[in-house]
């Protein structure tokens, strides 16, 4: 059933995605790329470079979109639910008891133990993603993309669009 | 996006106080999930039920993932177009960029609160059960988040209120 494996893709990685924000990005990916097979590393990453160029969480995001590919509007909607509801019921029906351990060591040990694992996710993800770009773009455009947007977004803190935009531009011109 | 909010929320509409505003962000911070949703769906649930909630999540969410939804499907629409191709493959090599510095990221705030060793040591743990034996990661982390849970916290760093 189409909208169950839907509503599982996204509670599992959005209920354990602790240690911040884009943790959830290698857990999804495992779900829609590796699990159900989805998407293509490509049809991925082109999701989460426009993700990451538009503003609002990409969590939710991506589940609308992903969603939307897989199942229409309906699936957009039970992929965005999966990811959304489950942490604020928990958040609305349980205020007291989150509250009282706002700052246990537990809760902040919860983040710190799950991080490195999502490090090597996303350092798996990294991988796949190089070798992915050698197998489409080649390993020379791959290497001055990536150095460029490196350059940008890591000295010159450029704005994610502009550095998706230049690299559209770039593609447009010399992969075509 | 957090200030911002805390302008409207508490400054704007005063719908609640300071006080307020900093005891919710540190609930929402406890549960996994983006906190541009939990944020608002609890205020709008105080401000106005289950009706304020549903518009004050749909108000920040619903905008991008249409704006998404439209783009990609143009967009794979004219994917047999050679230079529509060649501007998806170059977004992988952006994409690989962004995911490294996520990487260092994470790897940094770990190397911070474990040391490298544990840390190194749970990441090729992780690795070998997740890529190596296929282990579904939820198994994985779901562990983990369950031992974090469980095990007694330590005397010197137990600050429970």
């Amino acid at each position: 059933m189409i909208y169950w494996e839907l509503f599982l893709a996204f509670f599992i990685p959005n209920i354990i995605g602790y240690g911040g924000g884009p943790a959830i990005i290698p857990l999804i990916e495992a779900e829609v790329v590796g699990r159900y097979g989805w998407m293509s590393a490509q049809e991925f990453a082109e999701t989460l470079a426009l993700g990451n160029a538009l503003p609002s969480p990409i969590a939710t995001k991506m589940a609308g979109q992903v969603g939307f590919e897989v199942a229409g509007t309906g699936g957009a909607l039970v992929a965005v639910l999966a990811t959304v509801v489950p942490s604020l019921l928990l958040m609305l029906g349980a205020l007291g008891l989150l509250y009282r351990h706002r700052d246990s060591p537990r809760v902040k040990r919860m983040s710190q133990w799950v991080r490195p694992v999502i490090a090597l996710m996303m350092g798996w993800l990294t991988l796949g993603f190089f070798l992915e770009g050698v197998g489409g773009a080649g390993l020379l455009h791959t290497l001055v993309i990536g150095a460029t947007a490196a350059i940008a977004l890591l000295h010159f803190r450029a704005h994610p669009a502009i550095v998706v935009l230049g690299a559209l531009v770039y593609g447009g011109l010399f992969l075509g | 996006m957090i200030p911002l909010v805390h302008q409207e929320v508490v400054k704007r509409h005063a719908w609640m106080t300071d006080e307020e505003f900093a005891d919710v962000l540190a609930i929402a911070n406890t549960l996994p999930g983006p906190i541009a949703t939990k944020m608002p769906g609890y205020i709008g649930y105080r401000v106005a039920g289950l009706g304020g909630c549903i518009i004050a999540v749909s108000a920040v969410i619903v905008p991008m993932i249409v704006a998404m939804i439209l783009l990609l499907s143009v967009f794979s629409h004219y994917r047999d177009v050679d230079w529509i191709r060649g501007m998806g493959q170059s977004v992988v090599p952006v994409v690989m960029v962004m995911l490294a510095q996520l990487t260092l990221d994470f790897w940094h705030k770990s190397r911070l609160a474990l040391g490298w060793a544990v840390s190194l040591a749970m990441a090729v743990i992780a690795g070998v059960l997740i890529y190596g034996l296929g282990l579904h990661p939820g198994w994985v982390i779901g562990a983990l988040l369950i031992a974090a849970l469980l095990r007694p916290a330590q005397k010197a760093s137990e600050t429970r209120s």
